[in-house]
């Protein structure tokens, strides 16, 4: 607001009504704007904010899920404490570091998958066919399904004795016993990444076509004119252009795919060669009541996934774009 | 038939076949779910396509479980009221954020992102404590709290670049009236607001809906348990194999309501999804 035009207004008459009006509705609108977002901001604090901080601190103490109110403080003993002429704490179990390599493992292949099925699945919606509408309602449903109740279909469907999947590639040869997938230790995370890929690839694929549908149509005019293979045009037009979106799809993804727990879970319950960082903070805390150790572990997740944020914006130089005039 | 317009017919049978690979894959889990639900007990271990006869004994069985009606029951309690609550605070909070220039909007708007990251396992035992302190273990107004921590971000964040593509002229309007900030809301960006609203409550039902690990911590007894929890645990009398017939019907009961709903929504949802990943 200009503060100049007041300058010659006389002295004895009242404040000219703009800037008068101007400065009362904004500062009555920025009372109002925190006004209406206390409430949020409440409940923010309320279910992340202040349990975050509990959590770092629960993980310095000895507290148990029974009483939580009588904790200790036992510096970072459940992290690491040497007793003994042994290490002990979560940074010394090697289950812990096992969970985080399957946790890791799991990210990066069923993220990789899910973009190359993904993209694939977009350029086929991006395409005009009849029916199109239908397809991609089809195409929706793996979403839409609770992760739990795929986990269950799925189990189902990799049953050892009954399941369709072992079924088929018996009969077609491929296998000549039944392969127990969801209990050997060889096949279980391949059974995992199955079920995750074919549930969220749809999601990845929504995404790279809302990118495919704002590309300008002309470049491809002019590609198909001058002839170019269509390979070609996908990987020196289509890619460069759908980078921006795949890089929010892709860290969506992570993140989501660092803190599976679902999944898992119902698949393969607590068994270590699929354990993942989530499965095993919440057995320490939940089964074996160790609040304090659970804890740690989870902090030690936050932090994983904080720090592998902080590098993918990084790396990828990709700032999400925070507000119209930021 | 020369060689040029063959080799188009084969591009276009090869697409076919691509588009109908990718729906089946897409659609025969479900499929089978359904068809496994449909057969007898006797039955099940027989590996079908196509389903011999239709028997409901199944749906029968679960149905006469008191304590999967409850679970449902529930879970429409849960989701609901956090559709709610995401919306009333998501409303008011995107209206402050979308349409209001202030200091500390960029941080605020940085916090829910922030928010929206959290993993779940992070906050487990801090909410566990807040929620026993309320008094709400196993019961489902403790799962309702709890799953703001993940609905509440998303709402705010699509609502907000809703609510920004409003044109301006609109609250000029309503101010120059002497509007208040909270009639502006409800009699002037609400009813603009309804679309955007029935996507993001949309999405925050099916989130809610769906949610395992807060409802498998912060619930005890069967009474209390919504739907997700209820079927990873249903098991049956015998310890050697899983009652899968039930399993099935139990999922297609809770799934079919969200397939409907995505197949009616499908336009809205994509939107949805989109505003809050693209635009974010």
């Amino acid at each position: 607001m200009s503060t100049t035009l007041n300058h010659s207004a006389p002295a004895a008459a009242r404040p000219p009504a703009g800037r008068y009006r101007s400065t009362k509705v904004r500062r009555q609108r920025v009372r109002a704007a925190w006004t209406f977002l206390a409430p949020m901001l409440v409940a923010l604090a309320l279910v992340a904010g202040w349990p975050l901080i509990r959590t770092f601190y629960f993980s310095f103490t000895d507290a148990s899920l029974s009483d939580l109110g009588r904790a200790s403080f036992i510096g970072i003993e459940n992290y690491l404490i040497y007793e003994d002429g042994r290490w002990y704490g979560v940074l010394a179990d090697p289950i812990w570091w096992r969970s985080v390599w399957n946790t890791a493992y799991f990210a990066v292949v069923s993220v990789s998958l899910e973009v190359v099925f993904g993209v694939i699945v977009a350029l086929i919606l991006n395409a005009e066919f009849k029916g199109r509408t239908l397809v991609r309602a089809a195409v929706l449903i793996p979403w839409a399904i609770p992760t739990i109740v795929s986990a269950q279909m799925w189990a189902w469907m990799l049953n050892d004795q009954f399941g369709i999947i072992n079924h088929l590639l018996m009969m077609v040869g491929i296998i000549d016993a039944p392969i127990a997938w969801t209990a050997e230790a060889r096949y279980s995370m391949w059974a995992v990444i199955m079920v995750d890929v074919w549930k969220t690839t749809p999601f990845v694929a929504l995404l790279v076509l809302a990118a495919l549908q704002m590309l300008p149509k002309d470049c491809y005019e002019a590609a198909e004119v001058d002839g170019i293979h269509p390979l070609r045009v996908f990987f020196k037009v289509t890619l460069p252009l759908i980078t921006p979106a795949l890089m929010v799809a892709v860290i969506f993804r992570l993140l989501d795919a660092l803190r599976v727990f679902d999944v898992i879970y119902v698949l393969t319950s607590n068994s270590t060669s699929t354990m993942s960082m989530s499965i095993y903070a919440r057995q320490q805390l939940v089964e074996f009541q160790d609040v304090g150790y659970g804890s740690a572990a989870s902090t030690l997740l936050f932090l994983i996934i904080a720090l592998a944020t902080v590098a993918y914006l990084y790396l990828g130089r990709k700032q999400l774009q925070l507000g119209g005039d930021a | 038939m020369t060689s040029r317009q063959l080799s188009k017919f084969a591009k276009r049978i090869g697409f076919w076949l691509l588009v109908a690979l990718v729906v089946f894959y897409a659609v025969f889990p479900f499929y089978y779910a359904v068809i496994t639900s449909f057969k007898p007990s006797s039955e099940l271990f027989r590996v079908e396509l196509w389903p011999s006869r239709f028997d409901l004994s199944n749906y029968a069985q679960i149905f006469s479980q008191r304590s999967f009606l409850q679970a449902i029951v529930n879970s429409i309690i849960v989701a609901v009221s956090v559709v709610g609550i995401a919306l009333l605070l998501g409303i008011t909070a995107s209206y402050a954020l979308g349409r209001v220039r202030f200091r500390g909007r960029s941080t605020v708007l940085l916090v829910i992102l922030g928010v929206s990251m959290f993993p779940q396992v992070a906050v487990l035992s801090g909410l566990f404590e807040v929620i026993r302190a309320l008094n709400l273990y196993n019961n489902p107004a403790g799962l309702i709290l709890s799953y703001t921590i993940f609905t509440l971000p998303f709402t705010v964040w699509v609502l907000t670049t809703f609510m920004r593509q409003l044109p301006m002229e609109l609250e000029e309007a309503a101010i120059m009236d002497g509007a208040t900030p909270w009639v502006t809301i409800t009699k002037v960006f609400l009813p603009l607001m309804w679309p955007a609203m029935a996507t993001t409550g949309l999405l925050a039902f099916i989130a809610a809906w769906n949610e395992f690990l807060f409802a498998l911590t912060f619930t005890l007894t069967d009474s209390q348990r919504t739907v997700p929890v209820a079927i990873a645990l249903l098991s049956g009398g015998s310890a050697y194999e899983l009652p899968w017939g039930p399993i099935m019907a139990a999922s297609v009961v809770v799934t079919v309501p969200l397939v409907i709903l995505v197949i009616i929504f499908q336009r809205r949802i994509v939107s949805g999804l989109t505003a809050g990943a693209v635009k974010g």
